[in-house]
């Protein structure tokens, strides 16, 4: 963080001028590891951006029509038929997991050592019940319904190399959160970032920032399944 | 809140989180009652819309901090976003294109 206090520095607009025409470095009070998730995670949007985009070019531009996701994503419950279930239940869990994700930062900040941790937990398993709702979701779609990257029995042939490509990465993006945030439950338990003990693989030493800069990945394949869970279920 | 010191720029009470939570929870159930109740056309793009921006809004502001965050790391984040936009303008173009294209070669045939 540097030496200088960073409360006695300008805010809002007059700090943005001030903190872009400094010196040495332009973001005040963010640890190098945090800027660099942001960075990342920008990137990222780009890359999820693209996906969406080119869905929509798809959609916008077949003269087929698109299969009725609501549909193609209901679930039959008790013999009635209730549209786009699991995908409602996957959201409810994945901002659940979102949720105990933020308690967790706040924990990690307040040095609660356990409490951070359980909460890790509790983020990694809902993020594991979200991936094994996908899996179902996914062989669903391809063993049952015989949706193909070429060719679904809905409607436009498009749908299933969308649904694949999209919900992939994103399922990617949670599989790679959740063994993390498994990493980052066991090295908080273990006491890690109160002792300072150096990371096996960075072998740098951290502490709870580490917490904040997992979480705001976490936040951010929350955020991707918001835009997901609109533009291609709902629309 | 979160204008003076770094301690406190890094630890809220656990109201706002909880608030924001069950916010989120209630927008996506509105969202998903979009769907459930069949709304079409306008009105359902509008809803979907809202509360999508509303969500990622809550998310980024407070799970993610930004709100605390100093304006020089909020700017450089957000404006490149606004790119996105000019790209949807774009393929909105463009897709309109392809679809005029294969309605005169496929169906009225060229």
């Amino acid at each position: 963080m540097g030496q200088f206090d960073i409360s006695k520095l300008p805010q809002g607009a007059k700090g943005f001028t001030h903190d872009l025409g400094s010196d040495q470095r332009v973001f005040k009070g963010v640890p190098w590891g945090k800027s660099m998730m942001w960075i990342f995670l920008l990137s990222d949007t780009f890359i999820f951006s693209c996906f969406l985009i080119s869905l929509m070019t798809a959609r916008a531009s077949t003269v087929v029509p698109w299969p009725p996701t609501s549909q193609v994503f209901g679930l039959t419950v008790f013999g009635t038929s209730v549209p786009l279930l699991l995908i409602a239940i996957m959201t409810f869990v994945l901002i659940t997991s979102s949720g105990t994700m933020a308690l967790a930062v706040k924990y990690g900040y307040e040095k609660n050592r356990k409490l951070c941790g359980w909460f890790l937990v509790a983020t990694a398993l809902g993020g594991l019940t979200f991936v094994g709702m996908q899996a179902f979701e996914w062989s669903k779609l391809i063993f049952h319904d015989g949706v193909r990257p070429w060719s679904n029995p809905f409607g436009a042939e498009q749908f299933g190399s969308f649904f694949f490509m999209i919900t992939g990465f994103h399922g990617t993006h949670v599989s790679i959160g959740v063994i993390f945030l498994f990493i980052f439950a066991r090295k908080t338990f273990r006491g890690d970032f109160d002792t300072g003990r150096k990371g096996f693989f960075t072998s740098m030493k951290s502490d709870y920032e580490a917490i904040e800069i997992l979480g705001l990945y976490w936040h951010f394949v929350d955020l991707v399944w918001v835009f997901i869970f609109a533009f291609f279920y709902l629309w | 809140m979160g204008t003076d010191k770094k301690q406190e720029v890094h630890t809220h009470k656990i109201g706002i989180y909880l608030w924001i939570w069950g916010l989120l929870f209630v927008f996506s159930f509105f969202s998903y009652m979009v769907d459930y109740l069949d709304f079409q056309g306008l009105l359902r793009w509008t809803l979907i819309v809202f509360f999508m921006l509303a969500k990622a809004g809550f998310i980024m502001a407070i799970f993610m901090h930004l709100y605390w965050e100093r304006w020089a790391i909020v700017n450089v984040l957000l404006w490149p976003m606004t790119l996105i936009g000019v790209f949807i303008a774009i393929m909105v173009a463009e897709s309109y294109y392809t679809f005029f294209t294969r309605l005169f070669y496929f169906v009225a045939g060229g």
